[in-house]
């Protein structure tokens, strides 16, 4: 029998590697072998061949469009920094993957580390800039070590320095490290953090293409956006636009991952369906479990329920059922999750990360979390969760920045999807996947308990009693719902959640 | 975010501030290498007391309450210090619905100390992270430098015991 | 450096990822060596193979790190290209499988079925 290549298995061969084409397959730290899959030929064209205007077209013609989230087509970016006469402009690369669960960003860093320097450089010569910063999150080391052998291989070969490749073109990059705030991911608030501040947004307008980085006109993309540049540059438009769905052009890079078989970094063509990334290269939900959500978009997204499966994956399909593509965490739900306690999940995320600037933000987030603390707590009613979801639109409309703005979907999106969880638990006062501790109580199955005397044995406050060989009863007075008892009772599963 | 800020007295030695002292000579008067500075200097005391956000004042020439205020932004900056193993449990969203939670609370339950704090005798602190990136091992936890992944919170109580006997 | 030296530099970066200077066809092992991988213990993989390797006296072999190759719950992953072979894929690697592997594979040329991705998945 043969050996079953790797594109062969379920999780690759759906895939198609364009972000991700040399991580993998080269050694990151040698700039030989980047150059050997055809790296910085991109470059020599752009700078040899083309005017920067011509660059900008290619751009705008492959359809690629801003890989972090926003979806905001990359050519146009390009040709608004290009628009604005100025004696110093910045490219500025955001590798500040805050979001939790996802390290697209960073595989790339740390796979392919050249296309990121290849790509920089080409979009400061479309754009008039003549230095370039990537700025990267601190819990990264080893993308950043990989990056500054890139940048200084790159250097000692003049492919970023002055007059590059003799066309009379200079770029400088340099690498400013982060310190673990999520919303310095947010374009402004990077370019606030990079000039030694706190990392809080500006009012947009005007626009980084206006009033950027030190006051001067900037172009910004994240990582994974900058890496499908030199294989645009090099093989023109067409090759790229004609992958994906009709206004989201090319592939995109997922972190799958949860209460999922195959975990991984998956890179798919637009248009691919969730169904086909869960159920074939995700291989489906373990445990006899069921599938109950799946969270894209991280902390600024929404989760999306098995009847919206077959939704083939663009930036306009996701926003049109309130969630978002995001930056590309894939985070799937089985069924043993409570959507309640979900979406607190994420806004204590953004409660925390909040940074404070704008009232909306700060203290609207922070009065969404109590309600869900009360509903969660079994305290809530029915006039909570209108209140929260009227909130959650006023936080929307008015905050300052992105964080704000999307922080309320992930609770939309649960009130949209699941809002019976969330009936259940303010009417019923009971929690239907049995997590939310307030409103569960443990139970012993009088037919199945064997009178092992596990369970009271693992019973931290002793609320459990009963004989050797008879059946065994929990105080529910006692009870603090460890779920030890639980997990202690593992031979015939009497102790059950009710 | 709400930081706690350490009252031990400041036990800075002058090879230390020799050290940061040489960072900030190094930045050149560039005041938006501010964090770089800020970040070596955690480096070297494992943590930024007030005094040493008043050598990078006075060194740098930028005030101190602006420097207070970058430092209080960041996560990463720590205004306490750390224990001698620092414990992170990953709270990233693959982690979560992996049952991080459970982990943090029987760390926090072993060690008597919440996320944040360190314990009495300084030889552990904990902190809850957001995503180390490991999301296949999920849920992880960071000791130090060492990942333990795929854990169950029945696990901890030995893994802790190979710390405090190290 | 001019478009024609990058040009030249490719072309022998080419000659060197598949050639040895001898004129060998370089069969070459990669290991996954991104953040994941690392935590799951791809380092001492890639020195074992690199050390068995040596030992072997297989000079046409190259063990290499890369980044990540994607399917973090068999990490560590390791690859291997014979010249004119399919790619093997190798999964949830450890030092002695990396050793086994050498002898097996590199050196004897029967693939360990075993521990390959398709006996997983």
């Amino acid at each position: 029998m043969a050996v079953k290549p790797l594109v062969e298995t379920d999780f690759y061969r759906m895939q198609t590697r364009l972000a991700l084409r040399n991580c993998g397959v080269i050694d990151p730290e040698s700039i030989d072998e980047y150059i050997a899959r055809d790296g910085y030929q991109a470059l020599a064209r752009a700078l040899l061949d083309l005017q920067p205007a011509d660059v900008i077209q290619i751009m705008k013609d492959s359809g690629l469009r801003g890989r972090g989230g926003g979806g905001f087509p990359a050519g146009l970016k390009w040709s608004f920094t290009a628009a604005n006469a100025a004696d110093q402009k910045y490219v500025v690369c955001n590798a500040d993957e805050g979001d939790p669960g996802a390290f697209m960003d960073r595989s790339v860093l740390e796979g392919d580390p050249h296309a990121i320097v290849e790509a920089m450089a080409i979009c400061g010569y479309a754009t008039g800039a003549t230095e370039g910063y990537v700025y990267v999150r601190a819990e990264y080391p080893i993308a950043v070590k990989r990056l500054e052998i890139a940048i200084a291989a790159a250097k000692e070969l003049g492919l970023l320095g002055k007059n590059i490749l003799g066309s009379g073109f200079d770029f400088e990059l340099f690498i400013r490290l982060g310190a673990g705030a999520f919303v310095c991911g947010e374009e402004t608030a990077l370019m606030t953090s990079i000039e030694g501040n706190r990392g809080e947004p500006r009012p947009r307008p005007p626009y980084p293409a206006v009033k950027g980085l030190f006051a001067k006109p900037t172009t910004e993309n994240n990582v994974e956006t900058f890496a499908n540049v030199p294989q645009i540059i090099l093989h023109g438009a067409e090759p790229f636009a004609a992958m994906g769905t009709e206004k989201s052009k090319g592939s995109k890079v997922f972190a799958l991952g949860g209460n999922i078989t195959n975990t991984g970094l998956v890179e798919i063509p637009m248009g691919t369906t969730l169904r086909e990334v869960i159920e074939v290269i995700g291989g489906g939900i373990p445990g006899g479990h069921k599938f109950k959500a799946v969270q894209t978009g991280g902390p600024s997204g929404g989760c999306i329920p098995a009847e919206h499966l077959d939704i083939a994956i663009d930036y306009d399909n996701l926003s049109a059922i309130g969630c978002m593509i995001g930056s590309g965490g894939m985070i799937v739900m089985d069924d043993s999750k409570c959507m309640v306690d979900i979406a607190r999940f994420f806004l204590d995320f953004t409660v925390d990360e909040s940074c404070g600037k704008c009232s909306p933000c700060r203290i609207g987030t922070k009065r969404m979390l109590e309600i869900l603390d009360k509903i969660i707590a079994g305290e809530g009613t029915l006039a909570d969760v209108d209140k929260l979801e009227e909130l959650a639109y006023h936080i929307k409309e008015n905050s300052l920045c992105g964080l704000g703005q999307t922080a309320p979907n992930p609770v939309l999106a649960t009130l949209r999807f699941f809002r019976d969880e969330y009936i259940a638990h303010v009417t019923e006062h009971r929690c239907p996947a049995g997590v939310c501790k307030s409103m569960l109580t443990y139970k012993i199955d009088p037919d199945k308990c064997i009178g092992c005397t596990l369970c009271a044995r693992a019973c931290p406050v002793n609320a459990i009693s009963g004989k050797v060989k008879e059946v065994h009863v929990i105080d529910p007075l006692k009870c603090i719902k460890c779920g030890a008892c639980e997990t202690a009772c593992k031979k015939v599963h009497a102790v059950y959640k009710g | 975010m709400l930081k706690k800020i350490s009252k031990l007295p400041f036990t800075g030695t002058p090879e230390q501030e020799a050290q940061l002292q040489a960072i900030i000579a190094s930045v050149d008067g560039d005041k938006s290498l501010l964090m770089h500075v800020m970040q070596k200097a955690q480096g070297i005391y494992g943590y930024l007391p007030f005094e040493v956000q008043a050598i990078i004042a006075e060194g740098m020439n930028i005030p101190l309450e602006h420097i207070y205020g970058v430092s209080t932004f960041y996560a990463q900056f720590a205004l306490a210090p750390k224990g001698k193993y620092n414990i992170s449990v990953c709270l990233g969203t693959a982690c979560y619905v992996k049952g991080a939670q459970d982990i943090l609370d029987k760390v926090t339950e072993e060690l008597g100390i919440i996320s944040g704090e360190c314990t009495a005798d300084g030889q552990f602190s904990i902190e809850a992270c957001r995503c180390i990136g490991a999301c296949g091992l999920a849920p992880v936890m960071m000791i130090n430098d060492d990942v333990y992944g795929t854990l169950t919170p029945a696990q901890i109580p030995a893994i802790l015991e190979k710390y405090r006997n190290a | 450096m001019t478009r024609e030296e990058l040009t030249a530099a490719r072309d022998a970066a080419v000659q060197t990822m598949t050639n040895t200077p001898q004129g060998k066809p370089i069969t070459r092992v990669v290991v996954g060596l991104a953040t994941c991988g690392i935590a799951a213990g791809a380092t001492p993989v890639l020195a074992a193979f690199q050390e068995a390797i040596a030992a072997a006296g297989l000079d046409s072999v190259k063990a290499l790190q890369t980044g990540c190759i994607g399917m973090c719950q068999f990490e560590p992953l390791a690859e291997i290209t014979v010249p004119g072979q399919e790619k093997v894929t190798y999964v949830n690697m450890t030092p002695d499988k990396a050793r086994e592997v050498v002898q097996k594979h590199l050196v004897g040329g029967s693939v360990i079925e075993e521990y390959t991705v398709g006996a997983v998945a």
